[in-house]
């Protein structure tokens, strides 16, 4: 994991004593409530409906064990007691006080962390696949390439008043795409090119949102070296030319439609013959030298424990059932990846209270190298498990709420904060998630279903991605009263796409009986080998509608 | 006389003029006893009467193309960039533009909406004068020009992004 040096710990003291400045001065009334606006939010500063919230940036998700201890504390110190993980593998606490948020990013900055850029409109956190490092079937390890973006976005000078906030997303699979980088501003494909040198598909203009849009591909391969200053020629294009008139389209995707994929290609291509070769392109010695803050942790030489995992899944049913759906296949012979699944019923998805961090921190020692990695799926992984110690963390973490293994599954549900807590909010998003939990707490039934992406938003922002789900669930308000909007066909992976909206929207009470409909359509209609989205594409809304609206 | 804020905190007064787009119908109001930044396209325009005076400049609003003066940049001896709101970033890539592509050389000054917040943005991309919006207290201008010691990023302030100067 990336280490700082003085340098980034100089920054980031400088960062601290800065807001402390700004914050005296909002506080005496020297900067207006607008001039301080955009400050606080590249602080992580939201104002909310109970207070302010603070959302701290997790870099691509990674947290070592101290961190968590830290987060822990921070939470207690200055907040409830709990915490909430994003889908942007963040970190969100819901009750700070204004005055208390410097003090905050002090105590973060001690254990190397901080909330810079995780929201405003400026480059914030970039994303990768929470399996980076540790999955077999990747070109090569994102991670190093998102500390090389992350810190030529940190205080860019040109680009922190952008038209509107600017998600970055790496994937390094061929196979998968955990990291959505079809709905990021800028989507980045690690790839190889024939004569086998290492660069990135770029994809731009994808995201949420008002407008949803998939990215489309507007160079099939980017040299690695040159990944910056094309970065750069993006946003420059980006911040000249996107529209400041109207929030709603300023992002960079209604420019890049507006211009057309191939029009925008252009801009940047010739904005970026001017600086391809500027002091921002990168050397092999700083991919190199960032590389080796990624390396293996110290791996015993192992063999697959097949034999004894065999034997205690025949001996433990729930074992079985916890290996088979929340247990990964790991790189390296006799080590497994775990998600520790935050979706248990009756608790908002992605909540952990200080306590849980702790021993979330206490896992991630005795059993993963000390690090974690936060997922957009609000999960949190351990990546490094010896296999003949399975049994033992599954035991150790059944009590602690993180072992319902229900990864991948219908219940596996992404959600927004909604109406509990955001002030945006149209309806209540997290209620809703908890009924439908309860109506499909079989396991067995479940595990029939398969994989299921059910996505649920409170509102048209769609921080809980709806729009990507399979089945995707949006409140809308009708006359002042919530109501639930229901899409299929969305998907986040590789073969990304935009769900259709099924018809009118339903009462709360219903959503429930309208999710078990549609899966009955899926479960009357699929052939044995596919899964919901399969079958959807295949027989296409109409029986969908036909069923629900009977 | 207005105070301007130099790059390195201090303060001086000078007495450019900042002349608006005139309406449709008017002419360029140019003041007799000022030095002047007019609009950039009609500097352009005017061409011929205005290069080697001195005492005329140009400013770009944030739309603007700087483009369109590129070979002629350093025939003037004050440019000026307008933030018509704070938030409006625009004007950072103009800067850059003029500095790192045009190599400009002269005088370059934030207009318009300059806030204390932003004056270390506006140095690292190649600003060295900022008009101060008069209700801020300029006395603060050093310590927020000052806030970082140093950057990631290469920008018009430096060849060297920090993965450079880590490599030496
Ligand atoms: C509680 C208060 C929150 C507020 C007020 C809020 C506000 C917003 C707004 C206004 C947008 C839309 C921006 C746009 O695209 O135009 C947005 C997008 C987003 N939010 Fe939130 N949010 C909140 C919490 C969260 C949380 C807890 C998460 C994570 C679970 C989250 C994740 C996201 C994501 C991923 C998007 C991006 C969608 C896209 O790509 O366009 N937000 N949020
Ligand atoms: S989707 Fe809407 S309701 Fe949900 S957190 Fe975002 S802004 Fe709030």
């Amino acid at each position: 994991m990336y280490v700082y040096d003085e340098h980034d710990r100089q920054m980031a003291a400088e960062r601290v004593a800065q807001f402390r400045d700004q914050t005296r001065r909002a506080l005496a009334g020297e900067l207006s409530e607008e001039e301080f606006l955009p400050l606080r939010l590249q602080n992580g500063l939201y104002v909310q409906r109970h207070a302010p919230m603070l959302r701290i940036c997790v870099p691509y998700g990674m947290l070592r064990s101290d961190q968590l201890r830290r987060l822990a504390r921070i939470t207690r110190d200055y907040d409830k007691g709990y915490a909430h993980f994003t889908t942007r593998q963040n970190v969100q606490l819901n009750w700070p006080a204004l005055e208390d948020v410097p003090d905050i990013l002090a105590d973060l900055a001690e254990v190397e962390m901080h909330a810079n850029q995780t929201s405003g409109n400026c480059i914030r956190n970039t994303t990768t696949d929470q399996f980076s490092g540790v999955q077999a079937d990747e070109i090569t390890d994102p991670r190093p390439y998102c500390e090389i973006i992350r810190q030529w976005s940190t205080f860019h000078p040109e680009f922190a008043f952008l038209p509107r906030k600017f998600k970055v997303a790496v994937n390094a699979s061929e196979k998968t795409d955990r990291a959505a980088i079809r709905i990021h501003d800028i989507g980045l494909q690690i790839v190889r090119n024939d004569a086998g040198e290492l660069g990135f598909r770029v994809h731009v203009g994808g995201g949420l949102g008002r407008t949803p849009m998939v990215g489309p591909v507007i160079r099939e391969f980017l040299p690695e070296l040159d990944l910056l200053t094309y970065l750069e020629a993006v946003l420059r294009v980006y911040n000249r030319y996107g529209r400041r008139d109207n929030k709603f389209k300023a992002r960079i995707k209604i420019l890049v439609k507006a211009l057309t994929p191939e029009g925008f290609a252009e801009k940047v291509e010739a904005e970026w013959a001017h600086i391809k070769d500027s002091p921002t392109r990168l050397t092999p010695e700083a991919i190199e030298r960032m590389k080796g803050f990624f390396t293996e942790p110290p791996y015993e030489a192992l063999d697959n424990a097949t034999d004894l995992l065999a034997r205690q899944r025949f001996e433990n049913r729930d074992f079985d059932q916890w290996l088979s759906h929340n247990v990964d296949v790991h790189k390296k012979p006799g080590y497994a990846i775990v998600t520790l699944t935050l979706k248990k019923t009756g608790t908002p998805p992605g909540d952990v209270t200080d306590h849980q961090l702790e021993q979330i921190a206490d896992l991630a020692d005795e059993y993963s190298f000390g690090e974690v990695r936060v997922t957009h799926h609000q999960n949190v992984v351990l990546a490094d498990v010896r296999q003949d110690r399975l049994l033992e963390l599954w035991e150790a973490i059944t009590p602690m709420g993180f072992g319902t293994a229900n990864l991948n599954t219908l219940t596996d549900i992404i959600c927004c904060p909604g109406g509990d807590y955001c002030a945006l909010a149209n309806a209540k998003s997290i209620p809703v998630a908890e009924a439908i939990q309860r109506r499909f707490e079989d396991l067995d039934y479940l595990y029939d279903l398969g994989n299921i992406d059910l996505n649920i938003s409170g509102c048209m922002n769609a921080c809980g991605h709806h729009h990507v789900g399979n089945i995707g669930v949006l409140g809308v308000d009708k006359k002042g009263e919530e109501f639930y909007q229901v899409s299929l066909g969305g998907s986040s992976h590789h073969d990304a796409d935009i769900g259709k909206i099924l018809g009118p929207s339903f009462a709360r009470e219903d959503m429930p009986e309208v999710i078990a409909k549609i899966i009955d359509v899926y479960v009357d209609q699929r052939t044995e080998e596919e899964e919901f989205l399969d079958t959807y594409r295949r027989i296409g809304i109409k029986p969908f509608k036909e069923r629900v609206y009977a | 006389m207005p105070d301007v804020i130099n790059a390195d905190g201090t303060i001086r007064q000078d007495n450019w003029a900042v002349v608006p787009r005139p309406e449709d119908g008017e002419s360029l109001a140019i003041p007799s006893d000022q030095p002047a930044l007019i609009p950039a396209d009609l500097w352009l325009a005017g061409y011929e009467h205005f290069t080697g005076n001195d005492r005329i400049g140009v400013w770009f609003d944030s739309h603007d193309e700087p483009e369109i003066i590129a070979d002629k940049v350093n025939e003037l001896p004050l440019i000026g960039v307008n933030f018509p709101r704070f938030v409006d970033g625009r004007g950072y890539s103009i800067a850059r533009l003029l500095r790192e592509r045009f190599g400009y050389r002269n005088e370059l000054r934030a207009i318009g909406d300059v806030l204390l917040d932003q004056l270390q943005f506006m140095k690292r991309c190649g600003f060295d004068s900022y008009a101060l919006r008069a209700d801020k207290d300029i006395n603060h201008a050093a310590t927020c020009l000052n806030f970082f010691s140093q950057g990631y990023q290469a920008a018009t302030d430096t060849d060297l992004p920090l993965f450079r100067r880590r490599a030496g």
